[in-house]
């Protein structure tokens, strides 16, 4: 297990270095000269020349990406063209809410898809799962903030029942953390759940057709009980992989959703960098959302000898 | 046994093919809605000049925020510009952006994937480099490419279809690597048919219907990539009328007009959904093995 585990971590290097390369080519390649920002207005040539040797930025593109690399081993991302501050100095401030939201959308997601997916498929052609079907359709193509502003007009304009906007942190109270999350995470949710229910459904269609199902049921196991032990269990494996490749939609809808509900997160802090063309903001963020995404999808890959014996490593 | 009759009597001419893609449609009335949807709007798209519209970036300083009259069928937005005319403009925006990445993504990708599913030594590469650009969520990839250039609607759908590519790679390249295992093929190697010959005669057209289906999703993807892209201010330049463009600027007026947020939205949702809609059908029609299991 130990060797396998150190395997596909090593597998996750040349990925991580592509997407390192990626990053910093667009760094590299990105209008503006920092050396000028820097300088100042009342700068010569002659200074600016200086400041862009004392960064390395007249050194070939290899070099430099060899420095960003380690400087990236030291944890330092670059400094923010807009604010001046390291770029890991912003993304500690804004990384809570963020962290909040996708761990509440991950739980209600998770916890409502599954177990709807599972139902779908217990009674197939029933009215459950024509309906988990349907709703699933309508959530692959609703965007994300079409179905934030119906929920938010919903119910915080019409019924008034949630905040329109902003975010509470749980040390500042449970009940005010979640009333603010609520609707976030119900409206960043609903891909994501389209796409888990789905899956569930199609592996548990599959499982239930299998002779231990039959065997199980025959010898007058309680349905709950084949639902859960025999089927759920052995159709977990897809599941959790759709779990894990589905964080990538939930990365880019946090972006949108943080916009549409005023939340200072990541994906607030990155639409400001967008609007205000700073660089080192927008590839550091996105390096440490790649990073999550192949972290998370390696945890799901080693998970897998936990619903499913027969994979040992 | 009227039935058999028929069925003996019923024209040669008829492939088997096109058969049974004409019972699949009739078997699913909801790829049939969504194909009448889609031809719906790309008809407004086509005619939206001549659709009792006025000029969508025409400024009207007195006429701010009207709520919908016989006037304005949506209402105007903050700056007194017509509601309606910006969101019937907006569906070209939104159907060109779809298309163009559905087009330029599965070109690029079906060429990449042929020639690396074939030729193992470039394989090995391009599939790392492939698995780095997919583990960039999406959206981020479009977002810094974005960043990188000035904003306009060929950056924006170059930027999305680069996004999109890895996938179509992947997809084409696992097709090649069945096809080039079937018998015809290895009897086309054995016969001296050099390597373009095979990919575009034996290959090729063999990928083309999943690549087909792909296209569809990738088009519906790219119309929600492009608003949410907008939305958040990298995409679409602001002078053109695009539903997210419409839908940023409406942000903070939720409890004034919600109206301006709703009309956008309802278009977009729609028209994803049709093409989506769309896809499933083809999807089950081409592809009878994937329809049972999803």
């Amino acid at each position: 297990m130990l060797r396998y585990a150190l395997k596909r971590l090593l597998a996750t290097i040349p990925v991580m270095a592509i997407v390192a390369l990626f990053v910093f080519s667009l760094l590299y390649l990105s209008p503006g000269d920092p050396a000028a920002v820097i300088a100042g207005d009342i700068a010569t040539e002659e200074d600016i020349a200086k400041i862009r040797a004392q960064l390395g930025l007249d050194q070939p593109y290899l070099v430099r990406f060899g420095s960003w690399l380690g400087d990236l081993a030291r944890g330092d991302l670059g400094v923010s063209i807009f604010t001046q501050l390291p770029v890991s100095t912003l993304i500690g401030q804004r990384i809570e809410p963020t962290l909040a939201l996708t761990l509440c959308t991950l739980i209600v997601a998770v916890g409502l898809a599954v177990p709807l997916g599972v139902l779908a498929a217990a009674r197939a052609g029933g009215w459950i799962d024509r309906i988990v079907m349907a709703v699933s359709v309508l959530g692959f193509s609703v965007p994300v903030f079409v179905i934030a502003y119906g929920l938010i007009f919903t119910f915080s304009v019409w019924l008034e029942w949630l905040p329109v906007q902003g975010y509470r942190s749980i040390t500042e109270g449970f009940v005010p953390f979640i009333r603010h999350m609520i609707l976030p995470s119900l409206a960043l949710g609903v891909v994501y759940m389209a796409l888990i229910a789905r899956i569930t459904r199609a592996t548990m269609l599959d499982v239930l057709s299998q002779d231990y199902v039959r065997t199980a049921t025959a010898k007058g196991l309680a349905p709950g009980t084949v639902l859960v032990r025999h089927a759920l269990k052995n159709a977990a494996v897809p599941i959790v992989t759709i779990i894990g490749i589905g964080i990538a939609l939930l990365i880019g809808g946090v972006v949108v959703t943080e916009t549409v509900f005023a939340i200072p997160g990541l994906g607030r802090l990155t639409v400001d960098a967008i609007l205000r063309r700073d660089y080192p903001i927008i590839q550091g963020v996105t390096l440490l959302f790649s990073a999550v995404y192949v972290l998370v999808n390696l945890l799901v890959d080693l998970s897998y000898s936990l619903f499913d014996p027969r994979i040992r490593y | 046994m009227a039935a058999i009759a028929e069925a003996i009597a019923a024209p040669k001419s008829v492939s088997p093919t096109i058969q049974r893609f004409k019972d699949a449609l009739r078997r699913h009335p909801t790829a049939i809605a969504g194909a009448i949807v889609l031809v719906l709007m790309m008809l407004v798209a086509i005619f939206a000049a001549w659709l009792g519209t006025i000029d969508p970036q025409a400024l009207s300083p007195i006429r701010r925020l009207r709520p919908m009259s016989e006037e304005h069928w949506f209402g105007t937005d903050m700056l007194g510009r017509d509601v309606y005319s910006r969101v019937i403009y907006g569906t070209r925006v939104s159907l060109t952006v779809g298309l163009a990445v559905a087009l330029l993504a599965t070109t690029i990708g079906l060429a990449i994937g042929l020639v690396t599913g074939y030729l193992r030594w470039l394989d090995a590469v391009v599939m790392r480099v492939m698995d780095g650009l997919m583990s960039i969520p999406s959206v981020l990839l479009a977002i810094a490419l974005i960043s990188l250039t000035r904003a306009s609607l060929e950056n924006v759908i170059i930027a999305i279809a680069i996004a999109e590519v890895p996938r179509v790679v992947r997809l084409v390249r696992s097709l090649v690597l069945t096809l080039r295992e079937q018998p015809y093929v290895e009897a086309a190697i054995a016969s001296g048919t050099r390597l373009p010959a095979i990919l575009m005669r034996h290959i090729l057209p063999n990928t083309l219907a999943p690549l087909l289906v792909q296209a569809t999703y990738i088009w519906a993807s790219a119309m929600i990539t492009e608003a949410i892209l907008s939305f958040i201010g990298a995409g679409t330049p602001p002078n053109i009328p695009s539903w997210g463009n419409i839908m940023a600027e409406a942000r903070s007026l939720i409890q004034v007009a919600p109206t301006i947020l709703l009309f956008p939205g309802l278009f977009l949702s729609l028209t994803v959904l049709s093409v989506n809609l769309l896809g499933d059908g083809l999807r089950d029609a081409l592809d009878p093995r994937l329809a049972r299991r999803i």
